[in-house]
């Protein structure tokens, strides 16, 4: 028996890339599934890469599997959207050697914008879709999915979801197979999508789609637990696990290859059970799959709710409509996400919010600016769109109301899919204004490196890109840098900016206040005190708006907690009566 | 072992409760126990609430508590015990609570207020016991104010079949090295606490 470690998830399927001999994987960070590449990092024997964004995360290890190395790239659900061009037509050409997509859904949307199902893209593109439903499975069903894309020639796609991301369970260790290279023979027919090869190609992907449906009732990822035969239940990924919790008597058809639908084996499933329940998590996904063949009495969505994340009791109560008895809910105190004391972003949204703005924000910790109390966000669409949208605004709304209004986006999420909007505006005439909040690190997901940072994923140093000379190269003619912890500074140039009749980018300079560089700099400093004597409490509240999390009100007075506190100086440039030192 | 123990971490973002709960699982694990324990990365960091499900048992299915199924909570922070006692068993549940109250922004501006009678309110109305621990003064006893996470565990150690030495083990392998005397300090200030 191999060592048994605890593991995520995440950390599963870093260890199954290794066993499985995986030579290249690269990712774009996204909760849930940044571990995965952070892990994989870990391993010597594998090229780990951050990409610029999920598109060229996608087309780099498909480059490298059509070229012989076993690869994969992993990304969060939105991730997949940013890739779905190259997913679908890697689906015509198929692979080399084996490669596998990782997405991570997020039911419940814990840190994500929407609540697609990705199972969805496993029909639309037509591969095969892998779901674990613990760390083991991940681990192991990883290994199997590269075989299973040799096998059939496919690109294979590979769902977590949150829940099994992000929970740590036991998982038995195994040793790594070193797989060589395969011999790349140029073939200009699978690999050169011209139409005329394109359409031979669809006919492939289509025999390929019914080789896969036998193999799915053959494959040992899918099973019958046979057991009280009054109830069938059909799952897969986490959903399995609730549905255990909650009737471990039932015969149940456990799905780990859960696309093209194992009809052979469903049907077994079903000669065996008088009543059959699907019990997913999000889109009626596999519930339709089984209406389709006829078995309309199949019950599902009518019991299992479509929107937000399943859990044992939301299992409990859609089936048996009743919940364990528990103890009234009691009422707690609100604690929504917050920007960290001396965070850069303060002294932007701070300002944002003084000048009334109209603000189109982005994706990454910023997008709390559009919460008290700043609430200076106008709009949070997907990444780029910081950019894009508020360049949509002054075509609506004209240059006159443009003058207020500002897009914000992050560094990171500037090199995602920031500059094709940039340039954009400049060769569409615009005058939107836009301002990078370059706190030189993908913080949100938990400091991850990117292009302008100067290290790799491995922490190699590497060439950093320069944010202002892409700025330039775009053809912006106004370009200022400002410190966001000046904010007089700051708002004097978010005036001027807003006085201009050509397009600017103002870039707010200050590393994440989590960095480890910025912590020694926080520790040296001085902890801020309120002098009660003179604050003016709750007649002024100029410190509160600020909104750091280590300023609150205390006795009346503004109180400053030592615990929290990091030494920046935001409070006391915003204190009108000079009561903080 | 045949029963199946279910246990909620609450607190901040920041207080070290993922560390906990890690320790916890690794202990059952220890014991050749299957253990799974679950919580969310990402946006509800950024000193928002924060919880960790902690189950071992035989075999484990679900890496979520059900509601009403929760044997204990652990709850670093007073206020965010009574976000989660809906998900205690309707009787002989028990709520370890840090005494600290940790006030959010929404409250000084005055647009939320925190909760008073924490302690009462969780033993009158949802009939649970409830353990009052000065953690973060037993940690600074200890040697250091950021174990009062290990305070607790010390604390929780009490209502779990878990031996001493497993628990000097697995807390030893998952703290940094130069701070595993005073973490074990802080688990036995912890423990004695509650027996006193």
């Amino acid at each position: 028996m191999g060592k048994k470690e605890l593991l995520s998830g995440n950390e599963a399927i870093a260890r199954g890339a290794w066993e499985a001999g995986v030579r290249v994987a690269t990712a774009y960070p996204g909760t849930p599934s940044t571990e995965i590449l952070e892990n994989v990092a870990k391993y010597k024997e594998i090229y780990a890469e951050w990409s610029t964004n999920e598109k060229v995360a996608f087309e780099v290890a498909f480059g490298s599997a059509i070229a012989g190395a076993r690869s994969m790239t992993s990304m969060k659900h939105v991730g997949l959207n940013v890739a779905a061009d190259p997913l679908f037509t890697s689906s015509y050409t198929g692979i080399n050697a084996g490669f596998v997509i990782v997405t991570c859904d997020d039911p419940g949307m814990h840190s994500s914008q929407n609540e697609q199902d990705n199972r969805r893209y496993a029909k639309f593109a037509k591969l095969p879709l892998i779901e674990p439903s613990d760390s083991q499975e991940a681990k192991d069903f990883f290994k199997e999915a590269f075989k299973i894309s040799e096998m059939f020639d496919t690109p294979v796609l590979f769902r977590m979801t949150t829940r099994l991301s992000h929970s740590k369970t036991v998982v038995e260790l195994g040793e790594r197979e070193e797989v060589p290279l395969k011999d790349y023979v140029k073939d200009f027919r699978k690999y050169v999508i011209l139409p005329s090869n394109a359409k031979v190609r669809h006919y492939v992907v289509e025999e390929r789609l019914k080789k896969l449906q036998e193999f799915a009732s053959q494959t040992s990822l899918n099973r019958i637990e046979e057991g009280d035969p009054s109830l069938g239940i059909v799952t897969s990924g986490i959903s399995y696990q609730y549905a255990k919790e909650v009737f471990p008597q039932a015969t149940f058809l456990k799905l780990g290859m859960s696309y093209p639908f194992p009809v052979d084996l469903f049907k077994k499933f079903a000669s065996m059970v008088k009543r059959i329940i699907v019990i997913e998590e999000n889109e009626p996904f596999l519930e339709e799959e089984i209406k389709i063949l006829g078995y309309t009495e199949v019950e599902g969505k009518k019991y299992i709710p479509l929107c937000d994340e399943l859990s044992p009791e939301v299992v409990r109560k859609g089936v048996l409509g009743a919940e364990l008895p528990h103890p009234e809910p009691l009422k707690s105190v609100a604690r929504p996400p917050v920007f960290c004391a001396g965070c850069p972003h303060t002294g932007i949204f701070y300002n944002l919010w003084r000048l009334k703005a109209t603000v189109t924000g982005d994706i990454g910790c910023y997008t709390l600016g559009a919460l008290p109390p700043y609430e200076s966000i106008d709009t949070t669409i997907c990444m780029g769109a910081g950019i894009t949208n508020a360049f949509g605004f002054e075509l609506a709304r004209g240059k006159d109301f443009s003058k207020k209004l500002f897009g914000v986006i992050g560094d990171s999420t500037f090199l995602h899919t920031g500059i094709p909007g940039l340039i954009d505006i400049v060769y569409n005439k615009g005058i939107t204004k836009i301002i990078i909040l370059d706190n030189r690190i993908t913080a949100m997901t938990g400091h991850q490196d990117h292009p302008g940072t100067g290290r790799t994923a491995k922490g190699e140093p590497t060439k950093a890109v320069d944010i202002k000379e892409i700025v330039k190269a775009c053809g912006v003619e106004k370009i200022y840098e400002v410190d966001p912890h000046n904010l007089r500074g700051t708002r004097d140039v978010l005036k001027e900016v807003m006085e201009l009749d050509e397009p600017a980018v103002i870039i707010s300079k200050r590393p994440c206040a989590l960095l480890p560089e910025e912590r020694k700099k926080q520790a040296a400093r001085p902890k801020r005190k309120v002098n009660p004597d003179v604050c003016r409490g709750e007649k002024c509240m100029g410190c509160i708006k600020l909104g750091c999390p280590a300023i609150s009100m205390k006795d009346g007075k503004a109180y400053i907690s030592e615990l929290l506190c990091v030494g920046c100086d935001l409070c006391i440039q915003v204190c009108p009566f000079g009561a903080i030192s | 072992m045949d029963r199946t123990f279910n246990i909620i971490i609450a607190g901040v973002g920041g207080q070290g409760i993922l560390t906990a709960s890690e320790i916890l699982a690794k202990v059952a694990m220890e014991v050749g126990l299957d253990a799974k324990k679950s919580e969310v990365h990402g946006m509800s960091q950024r000193g928002g609430s924060v919880v960790s499900h902690v189950r071992f048992g035989k075999k484990v299915y679900s890496p979520l508590v059900e509601k009403g199924a929760c044997d204990i909570i652990l709850s670093f922070e007073k206020s965010e015990a009574l976000r989660w006692v809906h998900y205690l068993k309707e009787e002989g549940g028990k709520v370890i609570i840090n005494d600290l109250e940790i006030i959010p922004t929404t409250v000084s501006l005055k647009l939320d207020t925190y909760p008073t009678n924490v302690e009462e309110q969780i033993r009158d109305k949802a009939k649970a016991e409830v353990i009052l621990v000065p953690a973060t003064d037993l940690a600074r006893q200890a040697g250091d104010a950021r174990t009062a996470n290990t305070v607790l565990l010390g604390v929780i150690s009490n209502f779990l079949p878990f031996e001493d030495k497993v628990w000097e083990k697995v807390i030893s392998d998952n703290v940094k090295k130069e701070t595993i005397e005073v973490n074990l300090k802080a688990f036995y200030l912890g423990k004695n606490y509650y027996k006193k």
